[in-house]
């Protein structure tokens, strides 16, 4: 009977194509608001790197001023390291299976043939990021540990990059000019996009490409290119040593610190270690607030960036009533529509068809008006999304609609709808089919 | 084959009770074609849907091919309406959008049977309506007489053995009528039984017995052209 059942739909939807129209646009424009603000939600909260986020953690020292409010949690820390606590760290024979010290900075890239320069963003590193954050690579490899001791001139680039300068080439062994100097190519990174882009989150770069290019912490430090990210500073640096030796022995926090650390034993313990070291920082005078240090694993650590923003929750709860008004419209518009064909339902009541067969035949055509209405929905989504992505920098990824996604948007419209007709089609299922025989 | 006794039907709503029928004895044997007169708002058509299975009764007893379909829920009703039960109405009610075909196949759909069996019944009861040739054309193409031999089609496609016909030529002439009552003729020769709501005296005078309704009581009695059928059990029609 199904097929039958969605044979008459198609039929009634063709027999009222205006009130089967309001329907869904009723419907898609509610699908199409809530899946907006959902694909946003959902994105911006999804697990950028799944198979490791309870193992990589952020790490956050409390070096800041002692008049300050006092701390309650990480989020009350700032997110970010100094140099030398950076670089102690790295040197030191901590309990992590990895660990990468990091910051953004920016140098103009020089093309081989007649394209212009251009400025592009550089994150600089260790060699351990590669591994620790699983980053696929399209040719060659990471450079070696090696080569951030020996501060060399080698640079790993992203996909876009290499198709940009090299044709998409392999252009492993290839040399790419940074300002003034030259860097030897280890490797291309394939697509690589976490979402959000966990290694550096604070609100405004949550949703911002990966770098397209990467080189050595330290290599990066020689040159010497500044840091391009936040840069928070609350004591004055030494004003008599040179700008970027004062600069990296200040208390201004502007590196990243990540380290991998596979079992909880092994996080306790390196939680351990960094109570110890800000405890001998103490005693040469730093650290002057109460012992605050924390290790956040990725969902913890976009928790403390706040990276789904409170906006964004009331935007889904917003969107998500004026689904709810939408449905309610729509149930009065089914109702119009159902009783308006209350006649032929009588007449097929009195060829047998008993109030099960009437609701089902309904209520198929309920679901077909959900399946367009999802489509709808779906095609206003993208637009919304669109909309999204002009409206707001860093939100270029969030701009998708995955199989998940789209089949989600369908789902809901489709069950949106039953829910909205299950009254109306119940009302019809149940008219007494003897007083309308006569008037049809 | 239908036997009603002591059948009520009363209306109810906040400030009214309207009585449709009042204990009404009706007896019909297989194979009879009998015509249902009386005045509007007598309760003819409240018989008719009774006996249908349309609507419930508010007391009495309903026997159909012996068994009591009083208490019956809607599923086993409609399970009735559909094997035995064939409806002809005086507007066609025939679905707009369906082709004469698919409205003929209305009622098999529910029967469960096989898109083979349903074709060909579909083109048999076409065919005895002399409509053979427009399976595809929809009832917006054809004249009055012709839908109702399309709804004739529809009532008979699922072989029922109990027609009901609630004024069958109201909205025909008097020429498309005579065919139309020519065809039931003919059924109701093949063995269907046939109970006729009408207006019209004459066409009251084709059928073999009549039941004439009055104020929600079957009051008379006709024998009309079979002196043997004589079943018509009414106490109402004694008061009176």
């Amino acid at each position: 009977m199904f097929s039958y059942y969605v044979k008459l739909a198609v039929a009634s939807i063709r027999r009222t194509p205006v009130l089967s129209g309001l329907m869904v646009l009723a419907l898609g424009l509610g699908i199409g608001a809530f899946m907006t603000t959902f694909t946003v939600y959902y994105l911006m909260s999804g697990d950028p790197i799944p198979h490791k986020s309870s193992v990589l953690y952020a790490v956050q020292l409390d070096n800041w001023d002692p008049n300050d409010p006092p701390t309650e949690s990480a989020s009350d820390v700032q997110p970010q390291l100094t140099y030398r606590d950076g670089q102690n760290l790295m040197n030191a024979d901590t309990p992590a299976t990895l660990q990468a010290q990091m910051y953004a900075t920016n140098a103009v890239v020089v093309p081989e043939g007649d394209e212009p320069p251009f400025d592009e963003g550089i994150r600089a590193t260790y060699q351990a990021f590669f591994e620790m954050f699983d980053v696929p690579f399209l040719y060659g490899q990471p450079w070696e540990s090696s080569d951030d001791e020996d501060h060399a001139n080698v640079a790993v680039i992203g996909r876009e990059m290499n198709d940009r300068l090299f044709n998409g080439e392999n252009s492993v062994g290839r040399s790419i000019r940074l300002d003034d100097n030259f860097f030897k190519i280890t490797g291309v990174i394939d697509d690589w996009q976490p979402m959000p882009r966990f290694y550096h989150s604070d609100w405004s770069r949550a949703f911002a490409d990966t770098e397209q290019i990467f080189i050595p912490f330290a290599r990066a430090l020689d040159e010497p290119m500044g840091p391009s990210g936040n840069t928070n500073c609350w004591k004055p640096w030494d004003e008599s040593l040179p700008v970027m030796e004062a600069f990296k022995q200040s208390e201004c926090v502007w590196t990243q610190f990540w380290a991998q650390l596979d079992t909880p034993e092994q996080a306790a313990s390196y939680k351990d270690y960094l109570d110890n070291y800000v405890r001998d920082q103490k005693e040469i005078g730093r650290f002057e607030r109460p012992l605050n240090t924390f290790i956040s694993n990725v969902p913890e650590w976009m928790e403390v960036n706040n990276v789904v923003r409170n906006d964004n929750r009331v935007l889904v709860r917003l969107s998500f009533l004026f689904l709810l008004v939408c449905v309610l419209n729509t149930v009065g518009l089914l109702l119009a529509k159902f009783l308006g064909k209350s006649g032929e339902v009588a007449l097929r009541r009195a060829m047998g068809a008993s109030r099960g067969a009437v609701f089902s035949q309904n209520l198929v055509e309920v679901g077909m008006i959900g399946v367009l209405g999802g489509i709808a929905g779906t095609g206003l989504a993208w637009l919304g999304l669109k909309a999204v992505e002009s409206l707001y920098r860093g939100y270029q990824h969030l701009v998708q609609l995955d199989p998940l996604m789209l089949t989600s948007a369908i789902g809901l419209a489709t069950l949106s709808a039953i829910l909205a007709g299950l009254y109306p089609v119940w009302r019809v299922s149940r008219l007494a089919p003897a007083g309308l025989l006569k008037t049809q | 084959m239908l036997k009603m006794s002591n059948i009520s039907k009363v209306y109810r709503t906040e400030l009214v009770e309207t009585h449709a029928l009042r204990e009404l004895d009706v007896h019909i044997e297989e194979g009879e074609f009998v015509a249902v007169t009386g005045p509007s708002g007598s309760g003819k058509t409240t018989f008719l849907n009774i006996a249908g299975l349309l609507e419930s009764t508010s007391s009495g007893t309903y026997l159909l091919d012996g068994e009591d379909v009083s208490q019956l829920n809607d599923r086993q009703r409609s399970q009735i309406r559909n094997q035995k039960v064939g409806f002809i109405f005086q507007s066609f009610n025939l679905i707009p959008d369906l082709n004469l075909a698919d409205n003929v196949d209305v009622p098999l759909r529910y029967r469960g049977w096989s898109g083979v069996e349903r074709r060909r019944a579909v083109g048999d009861m076409l065919d005895l309506v002399g409509l053979g040739s427009r399976q595809n054309y929809l009832p917006s193409q054809l004249s009055g007489g012709q839908q109702q031999r399309v709804a004739i089609a529809r009532a008979l496609a699922g072989k029922p053995r109990f027609l009901l016909a609630d004024e069958p030529t109201g909205n025909l002439d008097s020429e498309m009528a005579g065919v139309v009552m020519k065809l039931l003729e003919s059924i109701n020769e093949e063995g269907t039984t046939i109970v006729m709501v009408t207006h019209d005296p004459d066409l009251a005078r084709r059928a073999r017995r009549n039941i004439h309704i009055l104020d929600g009581r079957a009051s008379d009695v006709v024998a009309a052209i079979s002196p043997n059928v004589t079943s018509l059990q009414s106490r109402e029609a004694a008061r009176v």
